[in-house]
């Protein structure tokens, strides 16, 4: 394979104007998925938590294993896991030190019985491979609802929680005096967080979800201090990665799930220049100070 | 006419009123038998050496550490987490650098972060931090990211977080920590004017009397699971000192300034010895 034909598998952009009205829904789901993964990531940067969804990640893929082997729903199946794994969490690991350790053992035990349901599955390769590193181009109908009606239930408890979340997360000590239930906040949380980790499992499957939870909150929070644009920017390039990333996927016949961290690592790091570029002009400006 | 504060109609309800209190972890008491009433427009310093339960008694008083023994009210109400009455600034904790928050953000946190959903009044919001931001001087700054702020600068937010809801009570964790000496001034004379213009109770955990020894109407001072509460110079004389510590102190007054000599060794070291 020479690199044009490698070119011509990553990027053609024959019959395009054929498929696109066949993955409509896709493009539904993944707008939405942006949306969620936009928001809940700021509240993942702000706890500290990276490490924690990318360890519901690996049991969310145990739980759509294991849907995949008995023959249910697969969306379910991760719905069901991520859950599980969240509150298991929520309700141990109180402290980050804990957390850490608690979700280092959850891990490989969660990625270690996905493995088994998958080899005691018998059906398409390709399903199995989607679980790990993303599938779904085509959402059906009845998948694209089920989405839907976690988003908006993740949007919504989102918007809910903002301030006292927000409070209970950067500034602890005060959030509490002002009588703020931090504990259950905190369980509440990770319910969320389970349901959007199992919907990003979706699209960008369970070893790369931190792409689309993670990286769009990251980059935003590079270039903004301002709450309002931090969360409108990370759902922004959230959104720009998914969608890109499934329409670029239409005309190759890869996996959409490089398109995707590959877009929002590019955000990333053009976010990061851009801070750096601040940051020296910052300091510039005050050598110039000092030196008048 | 002078007034006779013993036979006025209504003497105002103590904002804070602990009865018997006592608490200790384990086998270790940090305070018994301690009766105490704050009133409003009350001063209160609490001093005493690191681990003696400066911040356990603040705790106390938001509702957050409950008592081993004894009763605790705040404006009348066995004292409860999450009081609208209560204004804190706590113990110094710097914010983590990436922070998406600007200094105003965090004030207006102080005012509506216990609210469900996102902030809709937004402009009444702004009015309001700006005031409160020019209140302790932060209005240079206001705009910035908390995590790149200065320690006293961040200590300066604190205290307008605390203001922010006119508190009955208004309770200060060593709230001059890493301030220069003019916004020690600035910070301490705010705090005194919610007291004696507002009417709020203060307690004030410090180490340091010398700032606020103007303001300070009584001090409680805790040491060794023993406690000590007086004016300023009903406590800090030298036998009373002498007597918490259980080791000789001296207490000099000059320039209107206290200064104690001969602290024991575990007082000076920033880490109090643990068990026994
Ligand atoms: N929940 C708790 N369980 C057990 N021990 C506690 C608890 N809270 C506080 N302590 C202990 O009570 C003692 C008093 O702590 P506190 O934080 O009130 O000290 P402090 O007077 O504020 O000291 P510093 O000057 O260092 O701030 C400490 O020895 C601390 O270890
Ligand atoms: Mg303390």
């Amino acid at each position: 394979m020479d690199i044009s034909e490698i070119w011509s598998t990553v990027f053609s952009f024959q019959d395009y104007a054929e498929i696109l009205p066949l993955v409509s829904n896709s493009l539904i789901a993944g707008a939405l998925l942006g949306l969620v993964g936009g928001m809940i990531g700021i509240f993942v940067m702000l706890r500290d938590m990276a490490f924690a969804v990318h360890g519901i990640a690996e049991l969310s893929f145990a739980g759509a294993a294991f849907a995949l082997l008995i023959g249910t729903n697969v969306v379910l199946g991760s719905l069901v896991g991520s859950v599980l794994a969240s509150l298991v969490l929520g309700l141990m690991g109180a402290a980050a030190k804990d957390r850490n350790s608690i979700i280092g053992v959850l891990m490989p035990f969660g990625l270690g019985l996905g493995i088994l349901f998958l080899a005691l599955y018998e059906g398409r390769s390709a399903n199995k491979f989607g679980l790990l590193t993303g599938q779904i181009v085509a959402v059906d109908t009845v998948q694209l609802g089920l989405l839907a009606v976690c988003s908006v239930v993740v949007v919504v408890a989102l918007i809910a929680m903002w301030r006292p979340l927000t409070f209970a997360s950067v500034d602890p000590a005060v959030a509490a005096a002002r009588g703020i239930p931090a504990g259950r906040l905190s369980v509440a949380f990770m319910v969320v967080l389970g349901l959007s980790v199992a919907l990003s499992i979706q699209v960008v499957g369970s070893l790369l979800v931190l792409a689309l939870l993670i990286t769009p909150a990251a980059a935003a929070i590079r270039v903004t201090s301002n709450p309002v644009l931090t969360v409108s920017l990370s759902v922004a390039f959230a959104m720009t990665s998914v969608v890109g990333g499934i329409l670029l996927a239409l005309a190759g016949s890869l996996p959409i799930s490089p398109y995707v961290t590959t877009i929002s690592f590019l955000i990333y790091l053009v976010c990061r220049l851009i801070a750096w570029r601040k940051d020296k002009v910052r300091h510039s400006e005050k050598m110039a100070v000092v030196a008048a | 006419m002078p007034v006779n504060n013993a036979t006025a109609v209504t003497a105002p309800a103590p904002v804070v009123r602990l009865r018997n209190a006592s608490l200790s972890f384990g086998a270790r008491p940090l305070w018994d038998g301690l009766d105490l009433d704050i009133a409003p427009g009350e001063f209160l310093a609490v001093l005493g050496p690191n681990g003696s339960g400066k911040t356990t008694m603040l705790r106390t008083l938001m509702g957050l550490q409950e008592l081993s023994g004894g009763s605790v009210e705040v404006c009348g109400k066995p004292a409860a987490r999450g009081s609208r009455q209560v204004g804190t600034i706590p113990q110094q904790r710097p914010f983590d650098d990436n922070t998406p928050l600007r200094a105003r953000d965090l004030v207006a946190l102080g005012i509506d972060g216990h609210k469900w959903g996102i902030r809709l009044k937004r402009k009444a919001m702004r009015e309001r931090v700006d005031e409160l931001l020019e209140l302790v001087g932060a209005s240079a700054y206001a705009d910035r990211p908390v995590g790149v702020l200065s320690g006293g600068e961040q200590q300066r937010l604190r205290a307008a977080q605390a203001l922010a809801d006119d508190p009955r009570l208004l309770l200060c964790d060593e709230p001059l920590l890493s301030l220069d000496l003019h916004h020690q001034q600035a910070i301490s004379g705010l705090i005194h004017r919610q007291a004696c213009d507002h009417g709020a109770a203060v307690v004030f955990v410090t180490h340091e009397i010398n700032p606020i020894l103007q303001y300070v109407d009584r001090v409680l001072y805790l040491a060794g699971g023993r406690f000590h509460i007086g004016t300023p110079e009903e406590v800090m004389r030298s036998e009373v000192l002498s007597e918490l510590y259980g080791s000789p102190i001296e207490v000099f007054e000059s320039n209107g300034r206290i200064v104690v000599v001969g602290m024991p060794e575990t007082v000076n070291h920033a880490h109090p010895h643990q068990g026994v």
